[in-house]
């Protein structure tokens, strides 16, 4: 990997803009916010999974002297605020009043003068609970004795919230009756959590005054989160405004509204003082949006020479007590029905049902691309266990099933439209990078002396960027992004844009796609995002669509620029602007590269006191709102070879090989930074990370002692390379990465697993995370599914 | 992430000590680190009304050896263990408790007092049969490691009393070895075991020790694994055999990480590495 930093005007490694203020510890998070006269809140949370609340008593908090003031449920009703919509067209409670439904929901709110008095204070409330059983287990929660859940919605008589399904069970059913082989596996993604660095909080500063709200939250979609507020608060929105300032990591944790926003913006109307309000650790794991927790019967059919024919599914998805995902309307089960991964398949058939259980709510979240984590991991998965039961190498099945690159744009069988791939060649790279000829071979040397050593591949697909409007909305707002763009006299730029960032790195990367485009430097740019008073409307950074869609206006609204420019060059030059030649940066006349004008110029001159071109009204500025016409479809080559002990079942991950194709790559360093980061998550989602309950709904992953996430000498150092197969309907042919390591990573290192324990010890399958205990238990002939 | 309201004093003498500990009753708690108390203060799983902090009491510090015994400082950090190759199986084992920064500031005296069964030196002061020397309002007293260990986060000193000072035989011409096993390099024991022999000069097993961490609610000695190898040749075949005794008559609590019977499992295969690099260590 080369390390030398490029100063590239455009694209190339270039440094962080924003890096200079996070490693001088000058960043400003959510909680670095602080206000005159602010008071603190603190959430009072259920102990328990299900009951019935009998009676809450605050009468002791209110006595504390630093105590301003709690809020209840009950309080909440009067406003008719108890409730709030959730980006699924669910409810959630903001604060309990009937029922708390899952261990850790909110039920009071403390108003105090610190934070050390508002937690002390939560402790003086005495709430009264009647408990009732609880579904715990998804696969139990359509029982017909199962209690039922939300009985506070009106005709809500069981547990059950959908029925989605993908593709044709007909004809997928008729290829599984006369294919050769079937091979079917129970496979559970158990639910796991983002568990960013900074946690979740709000500063809400309510003016009596003015009427105006603005809000401090560490949200991913700042404009998404105002029209929820406005929808929800009755608040006019051009009175409300959302800063979402320094982020510290957000992998979908901060796409949601949690009800500790809407405690502080509550409290902050009621007090008429500006609120803080910062979870803890354990509130974080415990209350807010989890990832995967996807029950899973898979099945694939295939010829006995091993063309892949279909794949069928069954999904149980445990969504908690409340259906409070984020995705597109259409999509309850996300991008799930990728599930036909990287192959040309005659036919495919899923089907998900989302059901609720007395646990936190969330589901779509961690880096997964709308559930695209759970489809690959699905779907590589089955294609070793086929290549198990067919007794061929797991890369040789796979570059024989391939969709080919004459074959773009490849239609699949759930509907999507892969938009371009190069599977082959990205897949034998891979194959290079790792030596994995000499890789097998060593592998039967070690096995030959008792060690236990295994390779893994997976191959993935993903689809992100979504989406176009037409198909896509969340709450009916549809998923474009815009950017608007003002080039000052002296020819500095100011970007803004309507993503966010949490550490991937906007301020760099979009200053560089304008760079490239009009030849401005990119320390010459400034790029606004986070603040909805200062940047257009537009729904945020996740789902990998920050470079597919908002990436895409940033290029286009720099192209409208530009031929602004070319026009105001034409009269400076007295040319026809048909005749000017642009190199990066300058217009000049064809046939007299002498004759131009530098983008600096021409600001100047379009802030100038000289007559304009005819279309040109004075200054250099445009906006745009950049609908896509498609998803981009990221594809990427991993291979993981891992040692495990035989004594203590543990497992090492000696190498990981990622070979990313993410199409044209704007600033590689960043890339291969969130390629490294993805891939750490993807060994702690496979190795360790857990949110386990017991039987009664208690939460196991509680704090960082309980889920484990990987350390530096946890994870191997990262072998990447890379192919770039442009997307054809995005302006510069990016595809967005985000996601893509996370996504991929999981099924290569259970595959490796697999790979080791298969011959010397029959085990077929185990479920993550593979625990040493857990690997141990399989070895023994007894593999156990996670609790 | 944060505790509920306290005291804190910083006595500059033993006596201020034992009176604030006195003074304050039942609820009030020892500081010599805080590695352990204050993240379970955070979690509000532990509330005392009163820290009284050990930092600031002379003489509590420091590494010094007598007729054959280490006499370590209660308030002596794993930091100055594990750099001092001299002391053996508790240099190694000071060096792989949690992290460097973790090491910087827990003490020998914290670690020991706070008897968690998951934590790396009881289960080597009781392989070493070491003692620990405590003062309080009755004087001052040694407990044998066998007698301090009483039951998860028990120990036999007294509300009113403070460890001072840790003793552990030098095991001139013994071998040791330590062997943890954790989910992360930085975690606490799954299981640990801690091994110390003494090869007779025709390389049979003259004498063993064998310790065992987080195998019960406090740490153990594994002495029919012990009795196994004593008098025995100390080859791979009976250290294997020996080894092999390690998890009998222990009965470990599950938990989210390992069952019963894995831990059992792990004792077995432990003890037998760490027997094995003693033994080569000793040959």
């Amino acid at each position: 990997m080369a390390m030398i930093e490029e100063r590239p005007i455009g694209f190339g490694r270039l440094k962080r803009k924003e890096d200079p203020r996070f490693i001088r510890g000058q960043g400003t998070y959510v909680d670095d916010v602080t206000l005159p006269g602010m008071l603190h809140g603190a959430v009072l949370r259920s102990p328990l999974a299900h009951a019935r609340i009998v009676s809450i008593d605050a009468s002791a908090a209110l006595a504390h002297p630093k105590v301003r003031g709690v809020i209840t449920g009950k309080d909440l009703e009067a406003q008719k605020l108890a409730w709030m919509p959730t980006m699924s067209y669910d409810t959630q409670a903001v604060l309990a009043t009937d029922k708390v439904r899952f261990q850790g929901q909110e039920v009071a709110f403390v108003i105090a003068d610190d934070r050390y008095a508002a937690r002390d204070a939560l402790e003086l409330i005495d709430v009264e609970y009647e408990p009732l059983p609880a579904v715990v287990n998804a696969r139990k929660a359509l029982d017909a004795d199962a209690p039922v859940i939300r009985d506070d919605k009106d005709g809500q008589t069981d547990n059950h919230i959908f029925d989605w399904e993908a593709g044709d069970k007909a004809e997928t059913d008729a290829v599984f009756a006369r294919a050769d082989v079937v091979v079917s596996r129970d496979i559970i993604y158990p639910r796991c959590h983002p568990a960013p660095l900074e946690t979740c909080g709000a500063v809400a500063d309510y003016d009596r005054v003015s009427g105006h709200l603005t809000l401090w939250t560490t949200s991913q979609a700042p404009h998404a989160h105002r029209t929820v507020y406005a929808l929800v608060a009755g608040l006019p929105e051009h009175k409300i405004r959302v800063i979402s300032p320094d982020i510290g990591g957000g992998f979908g944790n901060k796409v949601p509204i949690y009800p500790g926003y809407v405690c502080a913006i509550v409290a902050s109307i009621v007090t008429g003082k500006p609120v803080k309000w910062m979870e803890d650790r354990s509130e974080n794991l415990t209350s807010t949006g989890f990832a995967r927790d996807y029950v899973m019967h898979g099945g694939i059919a295939a010829t006995r020479d091993g063309k892949i024919l279909a794949v069928r599914t069954d999904v149980i998805a445990d969504h908690g007590a409340f259906n409070a995902t984020a995705q597109p309307t259409k999509y309850p089960a996300g991008f799930f029905s990728i599930f036909t991964g990287s192959y040309d398949l005659e036919a495919a058939y899923c089907a998900v049902h989302g059901v609720y259980t007395n646990k936190a709510p969330g589901g779509v979240a961690y880096r997964c691309s709308f559930r695209v984590t759970e489809a690959a991991y699905l779907i590589e998965r089955m294609v070793d266990a086929l290549a198990l039961e067919l007794g061929t190498d797991p890369a040789e099945l796979r570059l024989k099933n391939f969709i080919r690159p004459e074959q773009f744009p490849y239609e699949n069988k759930t509907g999507w439209t892969y938009d371009s791939g190069d599977y082959e060649t990205a897949m034998r790279k891979a194959m290079e990078i790792a030596g994995y000829d000499e890789l097998r071979r060593e592998q039967a040397e070690k096995r030959a002396k008792g060690e236990l050593m295994g390779i893994g591949l997976s191959f993935f697909t993903e689809t992100v960027g979504a989406g176009p409007r037409k198909h896509m909305d969340i709450l009916g707002l549809g998923m474009a992004d815009g950017a608007d763009l003002r080039v000052h006299p002296t020819g500095k730029a100011v970007l803004g844009i309507s993503v966010q960032t949490q550490g991937q790195g906007h301020e760099t990367t979009f200053a560089q796609i304008v760079a490239e485009e009009l030849g401005i430097p990119p320390e010459d740019i400034e790029v606004v995002h986070g603040d909805t008073d200062r940047t257009p409307f537009g729904l945020g950074t996740y789902g990998s669509r920050s470079t597919p869609v908002s990436g895409a206006a940033a290029a286009v609204v720099a192209r409208k620029v530009r031929d602004q420019a070319r026009l105001i060059a034409a009269g400076m030059l007295e040319a026809s602007p048909d005749d000017l030649e642009w190199e990066k940066g300058r217009f000049s006349v064809k046939g007299d590269p002498e004759q131009g004008k530098t983008i600096q110029e021409i600001a100047m001159a379009a802030h100038g006191a000289a007559d304009l071109p005819e279309g040109i009204e004075g200054a250099l500025e445009a906006q745009t709102v950049y609908n896509p016409p498609n998803l981009t479809f990221p594809f990427g080559a991993y291979i993981c070879v891992v040692d495990i002990d035989p004594g203590t079942a543990q497992v090492k991950v000696r190498r990981f090989i990622a070979v990313d194709d993410c199409g044209v790559r704007i600033n590689p360093m960043i890339v291969e930074g969130q390629i490294h980061g993805g891939l750490a998550e993807g060994v702690g989602i496979a190795l360790m990370e857990l949110i386990a309950f017991d039987e009664q709904g208690n939460c196991l992953g509680g704090s960082f002692m309980d889920y484990l996430i990987p350390t530096a000498l946890e994870v191997p150092e990262w072998e990447l390379g890379e192919t770039v197969t442009p997307s054809p309907h995005h302006p510069i042919g990016a595809k967005g990465v985000g996601e893509s390591p996370n996504v991929g990573s999981p099924p290569a290192i259970v595959n490796a697993v697999i790979d080791a324990l298969y011959e010397p010890y029959g085990v077929s399958h185990i479920d993550m995370p593979m625990t040493p205990a857990r690997v141990w238990a399989a070895m023994q002939g007894r593999p156990e599914p996670p609790q | 992430m944060i505790p509920p309201e306290f005291d804190y004093v910083a006595p500059e003498s033993l006596d201020d000590a034992l009176r604030a500990l006195d003074e304050g009753g039942e609820d009030a708690k020892l500081l010599a680190g805080g590695h352990s108390l204050l993240p379970l203060m955070k979690l509000r799983l532990a509330a005392p009304s009163l820290l009284v902090d050990l930092r600031r009491v002379p003489g509590l510090r420091g590494i010094q050896r007598e007729n054959g015994t280490w006499r370590i400082g209660a308030m002596t950090r794993h930091a100055d263990l594990q750099t001092r190759d001299e002391l053996g199986l508790l240099a190694e084992a000071a060096g792989l408790i949690a992290d460097q920064q973790v090491r910087n500031r827990g003490t020998i005296g914290g670690s020991l007092a706070h008897g968690d069964p998951a934590s790396d030196l009881p289960g080597v002061l009781l392989a070493a049969e070491g003692s620990v020397t405590v003062r309080g309002p009755g004087g001052v007293r040694e407990i044998a490691a066998g007698d301090l260990f009483q039951d998860y986060l028990t120990t036999s000193i007294g509300p009113d009393e403070v460890l001072t000072e840790v003793r552990i035989p030098a095991f001139d011409g013994w071998a040791h070895g330590y062997e943890k096993f954790s989910r992360r390099a930085e975690d606490w024991a799954m299981v640990g075991v801690s091994a110390l022999v003494r090869a007779a000069a025709d390389g049979t097993c003259e004498d063993v020790r064998i310790g065992l961490t987080n195998m019960a609610s406090t740490p153990l000695r594994a002495t029919a694994a012990e009795e196994a190898l004593r008098g025995q040749p100390l080859d791979a075949e009976h250290i294997a055999r020996a080894a092999g005794l390690a998890g009998e008559g222990t009965d470990p609590p599950g938990d989210l990480n390992a069952t019963p019977e894995y831990k059992r499992h792990l004792a077995r295969v432990l003890s037998r590495r760490a027997l094995q690099r003693a033994a080569g260590a000793a040959s």
